[in-house]
């Protein structure tokens, strides 16, 4: 059999079952395409053995008849989440050799289901970027092209290297994170579905910490109902994060019935930027009419604090960081700076932070330390916190309206140049967050479908954005989608 | 409010970053222009509104008051740049 790699987990999952293929032959394609796609520099820590270990060990379950679904899949992790005795270093050189003694809730929840790890994969530095282009490990490469233009396209960030290997089939499915939009625009940067479930549903244990109040990991893989499967296999109640729900996880792939009648789907008039590409307004257009061919309702709906989600995301985002980040101080992990005569402890924290830090993640905690600092606690972070109550307020009434989900686009435009954005100001790049970075303030799930191609030949997502703790509907209405749409389109192979 | 190069240096010192002196007016405008970006939150009406605190509305657990966890000091101080006789080494902090 060839080219396993490309199978969904649902795919895979049935050909184990039924004895058609091994674990191990599964985890062997994936490893050799990881082998051949260097230039898109997704895989950036590589686990061949770990990989083969856990395979063999997932063949015996499953032939012992008792595997969940996760059993056998061969997935890429975040190099966000502490995997034990493995590298861990959030793409940053301040984690420079750092490995783990424990391993994170969600990788090890993922590990209890039977998955298997491959390797870690590439990312903004501390997940603080929408294009990759942070990361100490240099940039990850989409695997999608303008038509015959060379050019080395972004795959979107933070997550970049898990779009970029789910993308390009290396893995079957891949771990990611989602502070502000990390998880969704990458996945639609990449033709690829991702979701950010409700904060809360995945355990933020071992996850290394950007902004503790948005942070939520969730799965990118390759279709909804993969999603689905590795969602409810992520998720669990956790004492060891105390914003860890205590509700029972659903069995998110059984509520998939491609049935949305009646469903009520809210049309954002605030989400109409200004100087939309028209094909990002047409691709929502036709999102909308599919998913009333479908049988839902499509109502407008007005949510008007939008305008001031992503000011208040770069007070709120920054101040935890400049608090999370204080801890890489060069005494306990990581890097430390080479220190001269006579410098004393000051100095090492100094050195060690200005060495170890890359640029946007020094800007970040410094505009974070500046924003909590005494005098201006009140006029800029206490103030972005009241703009956030008003932000899930307005998405609360719309919900009270009788609203099951509501349809956006993912990003204001398709992937980028690599490089393209050097030259813009940070207020630039932090754009791309803008349909994103609402439903992280809010606290809601959110879901990003591939829904068209743009005329340089780009995947173009659409997002959609559900109630809290209602993944499963969130889920189905993005099943329903996703029929409707039929993207079936992947990257031609040029690495 | 305008961010000037004193006022950089100072915010460097205490996150705790080294920044030279030549590289402070650069970051001086690049706060500015965040801070700019961000201004736009004093048009927003947030009389009566009280800042957020949790997102979801729960009650953090509580737990029995007792020891759940330790004797793993080989395994704490194993990612240490420096580490000696079971402590963190640090260089030296009272003269």
């Amino acid at each position: 059999m060839t080219d396993l790699n490309k199978f969904t987990i649902a795919e895979a999952r049935d050909a184990l079952r039924k004895g058609d293929v091994t674990a191990l032959e599964l985890t062997e394609a994936c490893l050799s395409q990881i082998e051949g796609a260097g230039a898109l520099n997704a895989f950036v820590h590589h686990t061949p053995d770990l990989a083969r270990d856990q395979a063999h060990a997932a063949d015996t379950r499953i032939k012992a008849g008792d595997a969940p679904s996760m059993c056998g899949i061969p997935l890429g992790i975040k190099d966000l989440f502490c995997t034990k005795g493995v590298p861990s270093q959030a793409a940053s050189r301040i984690l420079e050799g750092f490995k783990p003694e424990y391993e994170s809730t969600v990788t090890q929840n993922l590990f209890d289901a039977g998955a298997i790890m491959l390797g870690k994969l590439n990312m903004d530095e501390f997940a603080m970027g929408s294009s990759n282009e942070t990361s100490v490990y240099g940039n990850a490469v989409n695997p999608w092209r303008r038509g015959n233009d060379d050019a080395a396209l972004t795959p979107g960030g933070s997550s970049g290297g898990s779009a970029s290997a789910v993308a390009a089939d290396l893995c079957l499915a891949a771990t990611g994170t989602d502070t502000g939009g990390s998880i969704r625009q990458p996945a639609a940067f990449t033709g690829i579905t991702g979701i950010k479930p409700t904060y809360g549903r995945c355990s933020r244990w071992g996850v290394v910490a950007f902004a503790s109040s948005l942070d939520q990991a969730g799965p990118m893989t390759k279709s909804v109902r993969d999603s689905a499967i590795m969602l409810s296999a992520m998720c669990s109640h956790d004492p060891k994060d105390s914003t860890s729900a205590d509700f029972p996880v659903p069995d998110f792939e059984a509520a998939l019935t491609g049935d949305i009648k009646g469903k009520v789907i809210g049309i954002p008039k605030e989400y109409r930027m200004e100087g939309m590409p028209a094909e990002i307004e047409q691709l929502w257009a036709d999102g909308t009419a599919m998913l009333k061919a479908a049988g839902a309702e499509i109502r407008d709906i007005s949510l008007p604090h939008t305008k001031y989600a992503l000011p208040a995301y770069y007070v709120i985002a920054p101040a935890e960081a400049s608090s999370n980040l204080a801890r890489y101080d060069g005494v306990r992990y990581g890097h430390r700076a080479k220190l001269a005569q006579g410098d004393g402890i000051t100095e090492m924290y100094e050195r060690t932070r200005a060495e170890g830090f890359g640029h946007e993640v020094q800007r970040r905690v410094m505009v974070g330390t500046y924003v909590l600092s005494a005098g201006f606690y009140d006029a800029y972070y206490n103030r972005a916190r009241r703009v956030r109550a008003l932000i899930k307020r307005d998405f609360d009434l719309a919900f009270e309206a009788g609203v099951d989900a509501i349809l956006t686009p993912a990003t204001p435009s398709a992937a980028f140049g690599l490089g393209e954005m050097k030259d813009a100001d940070p207020v630039q790049m932090y754009l791309n967050d803008v349909f994103t970075v609402t439903v992280n303030l809010a606290g809601l799930p959110g879901i990003s479908v591939p829904a068209g191609i743009d005329k340089q030949g780009l995947p173009l997502g659409l997002q959609l954005i559900g109630r809290p703790w209602e993944e499963a509907d969130l889920l189905n209405t993005a099943y329903a989608l996703e029929t409707a749409a039929g993207f079936v389109a992947k990257p031609g192979k040029w690495w | 409010m305008s961010i000037d190069r004193e006022t950089a240096a100072k915010v460097a010192k205490l996150a705790r970053i080294r920044v030279t002196e030549d590289a402070l007016p650069a970051l001086a405008e690049e706060f500015n222009t965040i801070l700019g970006f961000i201004e736009q939150l004093n048009e927003v009406d947030v009389e009566g509104i009280e800042p957020m605190t949790s997102v979801t509305p729960m009650r953090l657990k509580r737990r029995e008051d007792v020891v759940t966890d330790g004797n793993q000091q080989a395994e704490i101080l194993s990612n240490a740049p420096d580490a000696r006789e079971g402590f963190f080494a640090v260089p030296k902090v009272v003269e």
